[in-house]
């Protein structure tokens, strides 16, 4: 505790681009994943899906899926080591976590965009239909909101192992809470670690609660 | 000389495979550490995840457990473990296994958990023992979920053996931690690609290993 309140500031600070190096991917990738899940989910224009009926409708969600498992299969560090030869970066680059962890997210979220998208009743979409939605208002307005709650699901997954990734960057000199691992031992402070680790599970606690939160209060019709 | 030409001359480079420090030894040094976490994992989350998939209790105890570990910095832990227990293998292998058990457990509980209950009052009307309906109904079912807890913990567990080199053991890590002292950037290329294809090889395996264990009609 000691060491806590002599360095409270220090903590604060790697505590704040830990929680940047989380979240800025977390968003990023998921805005790239959606488009790509409603792609690979393929509906026909009345709202139907087309996935079990036609193989290229079963080709095209393979594809999706599986390139985006295949990413995951690529270990964070070395994701992390790899982002300058491709970004032209500095190897401390916050630049390269943005981009590596935004990778995993998109991979993550890819997977379960495509199932909360087919979440969705057909039968509500055709409902929308025949009430006079055009395909972009029913998306915006029925299908997305609907999907929600199972995206929900797949974003609080993708938090917490972003949170965790993200001190893996220490090992190569990248700033987060996962500095308070490599100095704490090379300085020989347990206390350091200790207040590393816990400070990192409460920040995903935190977070993954704030999310959770955010997805009910979005979802209010569901408690109505 | 760029990078992709370096790297590709670090590959290349008169004894870069064979011999002490070379990547034979290292890559046997990193599956090594790998095989015996996964193991030592499996054998603490196997009997509890068939125990509360199989009884059905304890469950909110699982799902905590796996959602609390999924948290942990693993890092954290095995710079922790390394100050407590020194510079051996006891505290990389201890953290490795601390994150290895919440895919393997999930995998196993979600598993049988996810089997018809109509399918098991079945065998059990059929006079089958407790252990009969988990041993030839519950677990063979459950077979696709548990192995892909264990790709996910393998996957996992190899890429994070790749730390284990910051606290002075070997394995892959060790190219890449001992590039970065000396700003060598291809050898930490090297490395990581080594680790990728490591990963990658390891996954294709379990999943041609997953298709000829699972019996037909499961998917």
């Amino acid at each position: 505790m000691n060491w806590l309140s002599s360095n409270l500031d220090y903590v604060a600070q790697l505590a704040a681009l830990h929680v940047l190096q989380a979240l800025i991917p977390l968003v990023a990738g998921t805005l790239i994943a959606l488009p790509l899940a409603r792609l690979a989910v393929g509906r026909r224009r009345d709202g139907r899906s087309t996935e079990l009926s036609t193989t290229a409708g079963k080709v095209r969600r393979a594809t999706v899926i599986n390139s985006a498992a295949l990413l995951y299969t690529i270990p964070s560090l070395a994701l992390f080591v790899l982002m300058p030869l491709i970004l032209g970066t500095s190897i401390t680059s916050l630049l390269n976590v943005y981009v590596a962890l935004s990778l995993y997210v998109l991979a993550m979220m890819v997977r379960s965009s495509v199932d909360a998208f087919e979440s969705v009743s057909p039968i509500t979409l055709e409902a929308a239909t025949a009430m006079g939605y055009t395909p972009v208002r029913r998306f915006w307005m029925v299908e997305l909101p609907l999907a929600i709650p199972v995206m929900v699901a797949g974003l609080r997954v993708a938090l917490v192992s972003n949170i965790s990734m993200v001190s893996v960057g220490a090992v190569i000199g990248i700033q987060s809470l996962g500095t308070l691992f490599t100095d704490g031992l090379r300085r020989n402070i347990p206390a350091e670690i200790i207040v590393g680790i816990v400070g990192t599970v409460l920040l995903a606690l935190v977070l993954d609660r704030v999310l959770a939160a955010l997805g009910a209060w979005n979802t209010r019709w569901r408690k109505a | 000389m760029n990078i992709f030409e370096s790297t590709a001359a670090w590959f290349t480079a008169e004894g870069a495979w064979a011999g002490a420090g070379g990547i034979i030894q290292r890559t046997t040094e990193h599956l090594g550490y790998s095989a015996l976490v996964l193991l030592i994992a499996a054998l603490i989350a196997f009997p509890l995840g068939l125990l509360v998939g199989h009884t059905g209790k304890g469950e909110n105890l699982v799902v905590a457990l796996t959602g609390a570990l999924r948290a942990l910095p693993t890092l954290g832990l095995l710079t922790l473990f390394a100050l407590w227990l020194g510079l051996g293998l006891t505290a990389p292998i201890a953290a490795l296994v601390i994150l290895a058990i919440s895919p393997l457990l999930a995998g196993v509980y979600a598993g049988i958990a996810a089997v018809d209950p109509i399918t098991v009052d079945a065998a059990r009307a059929q006079g089958m023992t407790e252990w009969q309906i988990l041993s030839r109904v519950e677990i063979p079912l459950a077979l696709p979920l548990i192995f892909g807890g264990i790709r996910n913990a393998a996957l996992q567990v190899i890429a994070t053996v790749t730390i284990v080199a910051y606290i002075n053991l070997g394995g892959l890590g060790r190219f890449l931690i001992d590039g970065l002292a000396v700003r060598d950037y291809s050898r930490m290329v090297g490395a990581v690609l080594l680790v990728a294809a490591l990963a990658l090889l390891v996954d294709l395996l379990l999943a041609g290993l997953q298709r000829l264990t699972t019996p037909a009609g499961t998917s």
